[in-house]
């Protein structure tokens, strides 16, 4: 859709050069500070899953990264561009190539399914025609497994089934990096290992990069290439699954139990 | 008895405060919407089905409201006009009093109640389901899509509404006055449309415009920045009520300042 911008000519070869990189993010409402520092990054194709404590700051980051949260302090580069310095517009092209998989799916409760998921790709590609939007649509919901749903109202369907008709509604954008927001959180085993599989399909057909957040280990395990862990409004610790598993700290390996 | 007195002062001043800052925003929020409203991408489709949700669901309610007002409007006046020998104006009285102030202000409140809690309640959901974000994170102006059809739709039917209530209220008159004597319909209306002039109509019209501004504009503010939170829903459209309800008396007053200054 667009030129993608500088990542390509950083002297670091195209595999290595981060998509995302966040410096000394800070971020507070009030008197609480939440975030007091943050640094981390994600390189293409690297799925980062990030552990803290509920109320740890680690929705907040993302929601950072996307603008959707004004950042007090920090730089938070996107493929390369400062996105705290852009003005809507600009950020909007970044916004695209980003899929944002919400806590609670946040489906448009108006629509159906197939509104859900035109919704945005009818304004974003507008020189689709409808009988293609419709294969797509059909297309990225056999994709999640849930073909026959494509009429329901959001009200009519499950958690499980809400989640995945929003990592749907992502995916129907072909972005380049997903945000996903606690994709398994409140689900079975079953239908949480599922997604899990379901997201590293995905990884690995659209070379996507990730940041995961959850509180489910065995997706964490599943799907991590590297993890951090918030805490008081910093990355605490960062390493693999097996790393981290074998940390000192205990207050680290409290997680993995 | 000194420290009560100055917590009262202090949380009197923040009230104040308060409320300025709200009025701060919501100017701030209806700029918003005169900047975007004639920017491209138009919202056809979500305009054209709010008109439909705003206009013609609220269609019942205005004619029951319409029908009464009407009809309770002559029976009480017949008494007092009776007194006078002035019986025979009853049809214009009931057609002037009608159009010019209770048919817009009762069907304006009317629609507060409906409509503006509707859209508080619908965009604070909204707001609180993360849906807002949504629109916004797929690079798609939620402003644009949700609140711009609305008011659009409000500024457009109420006015509507209120016109199709002056004609149900007339109706109620008619038949209030059928009650107690006999007149013909053809002489109601011809009395009615003869006592009616442009200055009884067009001020009465310009301030409906107004209102189905501030009903779809504070039904929007209250829920677009609704806090997180459920009970905050509940808020959103119960405080949208008021504040429009409120406006709606406000835009009364100075219009008829404004109406005596002008014609
Ligand atoms: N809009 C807001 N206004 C004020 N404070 C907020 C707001 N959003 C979040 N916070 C605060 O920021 C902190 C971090 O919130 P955040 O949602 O990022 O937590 P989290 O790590 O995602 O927790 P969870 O695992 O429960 O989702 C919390 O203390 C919360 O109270
Ligand atoms: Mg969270």
């Amino acid at each position: 859709m667009q030129e993608k911008p500088t990542t390509d000519t950083t002297p670091i070869s195209k595999s290595e050069a981060p998509v995302i990189e966040i410096k000394d993010l800070y971020k507070s409402f009030g008197k609480n500070e939440v975030l007091k520092g943050v640094t981390f990054s994600v390189k293409k194709g690297e799925n980062l899953v990030v552990l803290g404590k509920s109320g740890s700051g680690k929705s907040i980051a993302i929601k950072c990264l996307v603008g959707l949260v004004s950042a007090d302090k920090g730089i938070i580069n996107v493929f390369g561009t400062d996105i705290t310095k852009l003005n809507n517009n600009e950020l909007n092209e970044i916004r695209i190539r980003i899929g944002f998989l919400f806590q609670n799916a946040a489906l448009y409760d108006s629509m159906s399914v197939r509104e859900n998921l035109g919704f945005t790709l009818k304004r974003h590609a507008k020189d689709l025609s409808a009988e293609d939007l419709e294969n797509r649509i059909i297309d990225v919901l056999e994709s999640v497994g849930l073909g026959e749903a494509i009429d329901k109202m959001p009200s009519e369907l499950s958690g499980g089934m809400r989640k995945r008709i929003g990592l749907a509604r992502t995916l129907i954008l072909k972005p380049e990096i997903i945000l996903y927001d606690e994709p398994t959180t409140g689900l079975d085993t079953i239908t949480s290992r599922e997604i899990s599989e379901l997201m590293m399909e995905i990884q690995k057909k659209n070379k996507t990069s990730s940041i995961i957040i959850t509180h489910d280990m065995p997706c964490a395990k599943r799907t991590s290439d590297r993890i951090i862990i918030l805490k008081d409004g910093v990355i605490h610790i960062e390493g693999t699954y097996e790393e981290l598993e074998k940390s000192e700290d205990e207050w680290v390996r409290s997680f993995f139990i | 008895m000194n420290e009560i007195l100055t917590s009262k002062k202090e949380s009197i001043i923040t009230s104040v405060k308060e409320t300025f800052n709200d009025v701060g925003k919501v100017t701030l929020f209806a700029a918003r919407f005169f900047t975007e409203v004639l920017k491209p991408p138009y919202e056809m489709k979500e305009f054209i089905k709010q008109c439909y949700v705003i206009g013609y669901k609220s269609l019942p309610l205005v004619t029951i409201t319409g029908f009464i007002m009407g009809l309770v409007l002559t029976l009480q006046s017949r008494p007092t006009l009776a007194e006078f020998g002035a019986e025979s104006w009853l049809p214009s009285m009931v057609a002037l009093s009608l159009i010019r102030e209770i048919a817009p202000v009762i069907t304006a409140l009317i629609c507060a109640g409906k409509v503006s809690s509707g859209i508080g309640a619908e965009l604070g959901s909204m707001k609180v389901t993360e849906q807002i974000d949504a629109m916004e994170v797929s690079a798609i102006n939620p402003f644009k899509y949700l609140v711009v059809t609305r008011i659009l739709a409000t500024t457009l039917m109420i006015p509507l509404l209120v016109i199709y209530a002056d004609g149900i209220g007339i109706m109620g008159g008619y038949v209030g006055i059928n009650i107690n004597s006999d007149v013909n319909f053809y002489r109601y209306t011809s009395q009615v449309i003869e006592s009616i002039t442009f200055l009884d109509i067009f001020p009465a019209l310009i301030k409906t415009f107004f209102f189905g501004f501030f009903i779809g504009m504070i039904g929007c503010y209250k829920g677009f920045n609704a806090a997180n939170g459920t009970e905050s829903v509940g808020k959103a459209a119960n405080s949208a009520v008021v504040t429009a309800s409120l406006s709606i008396f406000i835009i009364d007053m100075l219009a008829v300042q404004i109406t005596d200054l002008f014609f």
